[in-house]
């Protein structure tokens, strides 16, 4: 396949960035869309230009790194899948791809298509986790947890963090990331003992680190690589106003 | 001279760990404080070690490639994680777990270390699920198992086909509460480029930062590196494309000796390579191996239709199919190890059954599973793996089977450590797949986590505390020293150098290069001759590529490319010592399969007389040959067997 590329490039974070566009030729459809990358990169430093810097590692769509904006998508046009698990049979030969970075306040651009993301780690920080130490745990099986609440956990914990849901939300808000781990715990007879002073201290570090609030358009869950549902943010919601509600009686 | 003393603690294998945890040195909570430790790495091993002692109360700074420690290679583990908890009443117990380890790694790996594993694995369960870790229920909501390679039980926990990410998301949340309370420091894109030492132990790290090229210096107590294996020596492997032993080696080059080089695992269920610009491979979990059969037309006339594209796999009937595996291992199946499948399936692509278009695939086939158990149990157990599989070769394995291909996988060898997980530099331990300890020649499947976790869990905790016991003195290092002056001066230096080079070639044109010849003469079969070629093609490409390697950009600034130059100037040294190490060791074992050592039915032929040892190989200087230590393997507690999987 021939293809025309217009590529976000931005030197580094204060610099303003510009679309360029690029020719790529005899792409095999059978090629991923960061092959068609790399195969523009070695082109690009034969010919004594810069390369495009953009995140990736496993390309196996679970480490979250990749987060490209591809034709106004996250991830590109084919859903349920990263773009590092997209092949270019996705793509007709001829046409024009535009690819840009996440655009988000609370993700400053880095160099072209990459984006700082370090604000997702400040949130599990203020309280995505379940508080015990190595060494004290009882025995795996002494509590017993229906499958149901297990499978519901898992399909919570499937989130890669790669923040796609922030990139596809009008409001950048990190609504469905952040419901994702409190609603992981919530349903863990392990987690449910912090469930509700974790949801108030996410969702404030959330406010902090600069993103936006929920409106209930579901976008996020739309473009979500691993279908996250948005019903966890009602799970969530639950926790915080219970939180809130043991707030106010202690006052 | 490198001294080479494993201290194993006296006694019954059963009551080693819990002598060493008695007679151990200890550190006051208060001392603990004024006490720096660096690991490097933020995957299983490195996390969990992090969070432990974070916990304990020393002082860690967490160093990795990635924005987050949530991206380490860990995170894509898909099939499970074994512990001996014994849940399915099948005769499992900390014995057999030991057992099939050693007998796994074809008798190679040091009998204490691995029961000590073993020992701690139903630690590690519990602990994960404390830390909420969603693994696989049964209706009754106690924990599921499946099967996995090497083992007549069921041991394996997981979680979907993601194992790896949620436990790695486990460790990942202990680190983030530590990090939260200030026990931790964070220090994320950072690449550790060289080791520190100061009076002959391990001080310090020098770093690059990946986002501005800062160059930074970082001092501690102790230093741990946890930073995963080396398999990307040959360009095409299933690991994240980050992965590299760079850190390994440039400990290797300060004196921390490297163990078994040559033991790399070669991983039989993988997605055969379909272009030039492929850059990796994907890893189709082994434990579709529990119900997928593999097989191959038994007419060489079929496959040849099959090749060419004229005739289906689904047109050949039942009768006319060969499913070698249990044609040849009947006790085993489709479960035998990872090294015996891969090798009966390029024995038979060898022979000119194999499938797909090059002719190098194999069939894994799920119709039998589908029948006796439904379409949606199958997608129940499998989806995500079958879902991933369909968007990469575009064909749906329901209805026609998988086609697989042995991959690179995993790297057995790595940094040398005793029992303490202690380098033979003093004060630099080494962790998970960093390092060689447990799994000898062939790591059986769903071990490897078990070993990252136990290794930052539950043993580094406890020994680098002892190492540090008498170090409550020692007051906090200056980078100002000259030490730091010297090692920060050969980083600049080495990053100028590679930058001026300013030839023709780019750095994957090398790393290609390299890749085949590894591939070619240090993959699934070796020999003399091939293994002598390979270290004399080595040397030209690693001449050529300081000579013509051509490093767009600048040294500051993100610049991938030179960190790529970096790692694939480490893999051009690293790709010769894994060819010597297999030129030396005159035996077929485990992952190690020369051609003159065979038995007449094919399989590996071990030489117990004279190899039943760890080859450690020690640095003499650029240029120099390395000089060969052995340690000695003795089995007292098992009893040495010619590995049988009938
Ligand atoms: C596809 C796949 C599936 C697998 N499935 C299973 C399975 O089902 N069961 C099982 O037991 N095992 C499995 N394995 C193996 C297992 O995942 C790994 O062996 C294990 O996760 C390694 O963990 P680690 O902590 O040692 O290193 P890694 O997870 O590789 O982490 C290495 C860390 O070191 C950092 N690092 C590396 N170099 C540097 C440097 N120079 N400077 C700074 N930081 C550095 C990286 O950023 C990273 O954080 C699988 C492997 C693959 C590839
Ligand atoms: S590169 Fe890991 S999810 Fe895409």
């Amino acid at each position: 396949m021939n293809l025309t590329l217009k590529i976000w490039r931005q030197e580094n974070p204060q610099a303003k960035g510009r679309f360029e566009k690029y020719d790529v030729k005899d792409i095999s459809s059978d090629a991923s869309f960061l092959e068609m990358l790399d195969i523009l990169n070695e082109q690009l430093i034969h010919e004594g230009g810069d390369p495009v810097a953009f995140d990736h590692d496993c390309r196996e769509g679970i480490c979250g790194a990749c987060s490209l904006y591809i034709n106004g998508r996250p991830h590109g046009p084919d859903t349920g899948i990263t773009v590092c698990q997209m092949h270019m049979r996705n793509f007709r030969d001829g046409s024009t791809i535009t690819i840009e970075p996440w655009r988000a306040k609370a993700f400053p651009v880095i160099k072209d298509l990459m984006v700082d993301r370090f604000a997702f780690d400040k949130i599990i920080q203020a309280g995505g986790y379940i508080s015990v130490n190595a060494g004290s745990a009882p025995d795996a099986n002494v509590i017993p947890i229906p499958k149901e609440n297990a499978e519901t956990a898992m399909d919570a914990a499937a989130c890669i963090g790669c923040g796609a849901c922030v990139a596809a939300c009008k409001n950048a808000s990190a609504m469905l990331f952040v419901s994702a781990r409190v609603s992981q715990f919530a349903v863990l007879p392990q987690g449910k003992i912090e469930a509700a002073k974790r949801a108030k201290s996410m969702v404030a570090a959330m406010d902090e680190m600069g993103f936006g609030n929920c409106t209930n358009t579901y976008a996020c869950e739309a473009e979500c690589p691993k279908n996250i549902s948005v019903s966890h943010i009602a799970r969530m919601n639950r926790e915080f106003f219970i939180a809130k509600v043991t707030d106010s009686a202690k006052k | 001279m490198i001294k080479l003393d494993s201290k194993v603690p006296e006694g019954p294998i059963a009551d080693k760990w819990n002598n060493y945890k008695s007679s151990q040195d200890l550190v006051n909570p208060a001392n603990k404080r004024k006490l720096d430790i660096i690991i490097v790495g933020t995957g299983l091993a490195g996390a969990a070690a992090a969070a432990s002692l974070g916990e304990m109360g020393f002082k860690v700074k967490i160093f990795g490639i990635h924005d987050s420690p949530r991206r380490a290679h860990s995170i894509a583990a898909q099939g499970g994680i074994n512990a001996a908890k014994n849940y399915p009443n099948d005769g499992d117990s900390i014995y057999r777990l030991f057992y099939d380890t050693v007998k796994g790694g074809d008798y190679r790996a040091r009998e204490g270390n691995v029961y000590r594993l073993a020992e701690v694995s139903n630690n590690i369960i519990d602990q994960c699920v404390a830390r909420g870790v969603p693994f696989a229920r049964d209706y009754g909501g106690l924990l599921a198992n499946r099967s996995f390679g090497g083992a007549l039980v069921s041991r394996t926990f997981y979680a979907r086909g993601q194992t790896g990410q949620q436990l790695l998301l486990g460790a990942y949340g202990a680190l983030m509460k530590e990090i939260s309370r200030g026990s931790v420091e964070m220090y994320p894109r950072r690449e550790m480029l060289d080791l520190v030492m100061i009076d002959g132990r391990a001080r310090g790290i020098i770093t690059r930062h990946l986002n501005t090229g800062e160059i930074e210096r970082h001092s501690a107590h102790a230093v741990v590196m946890a930073t995963g294996g080396y398999g990307n020596v040959f360009f095409l492997s299933t690991y994240a494309m980050n992965s590299n032993g760079s850190s390994a080696w440039q400990c290797y080059k300060k004196g921390a000796a490297f163990a078994n080089p040559c033991f790399t695992q070669i991983h039989p269920t993988c997605i055969p390579v379909h272009g030039d610009y492929q850059s990796k491979l994907t890893l189709m979990s082994e434990s579709l191996r529990n119900d997928g059969r593999i097989w191959v037309p038994k007419k060489k006339e079929d496959a040849q239709k099959i090749q060419k594209g004229e005739l289906r796999p689904t047109e050949i009937p039942e009768e006319d199919r060969d499913y070698y595996l249990e044609r040849r291992y009947p006790a085993f199946g489709n479960l035998v190890p990872r090294d015996v499948a891969s090798r009966a399936a390029k024995e038979r692509c060898d022979a000119g059954y194999g499938v797909g278009s090059t002719g190098l695939a194999v069939y894994l086939d799920f119709e039998e599973a589908i029948q006796r158990l439904g379409k949606n149990t199958i997608e129940a157990r499998y989806g995500n793996l079958f879902q991933m599989y369909e968007k990469i070769v575009d064909d749906n394995p329901y209805e026609t089977p998988m086609m697989i291909y042995p991959a690179v996988h995993y790297t057995m060898g790595g940094t040398w450590v005793d029992y303490e997980l202690q380098t033979t530099i003093p004060g630099l331990f080494s962790a998970g797949e960093a390092n060689f300890s447990d799994h000898g020649a062939n790591r059986l499947g769903a071990s490897a986590l078990m070993q990252g976790l136990s290794d930052g869990y539950f043993v580094l905790p406890y020994t680098i505390q002892n190492y540090l016991a008498d170090q409550i003195n020692v007051p906090r290092f200056k980078t100002d020293l000259p030490e730091f002056e010297k090692s920060e001066k050969e980083v600049r230096e080495r990053i100028n150098t590679l930058l001026n080079i300013k030839g023709n070639k780019t750095v994957d044109t090398f790393h290609k290069e390299l890749g085949k010849i590894m591939w070619e003469y240090v993959g699934m079969e070796r020999n003399a001759e091939g293994l002598k070629k390979a270290i004399e093609e080595i040397k030209t490409i690693r001449e050529d590529f300081w000579k013509d390697v051509k490093i767009p950009g600048e040294p500051f600034n993100v610049n991938p490319e030179l960190e790529k130059a970096l790692r694939v100037s480490d893999y051009l040294e690293m790709g010769e010592l894994m060819a010597l190490d297999a030129l030396e060791r005159k035996e077929s074992c485990g992952g190690h399969f020369r051609e003159e050592y065979q038995t007449d039915e094919g399989e590996a032929l071990r030489n117990d007389e004279d190899f039943t040892f760890v080859s450690v190989w020690e640095f003499k200087g650029k240029d120099k040959k390395p000089e060969l230590h052995k340690e000695p393997l003795s089995f007292e507690f098992i009893e040495v067997k010619q590995r049988s999987y009938k």
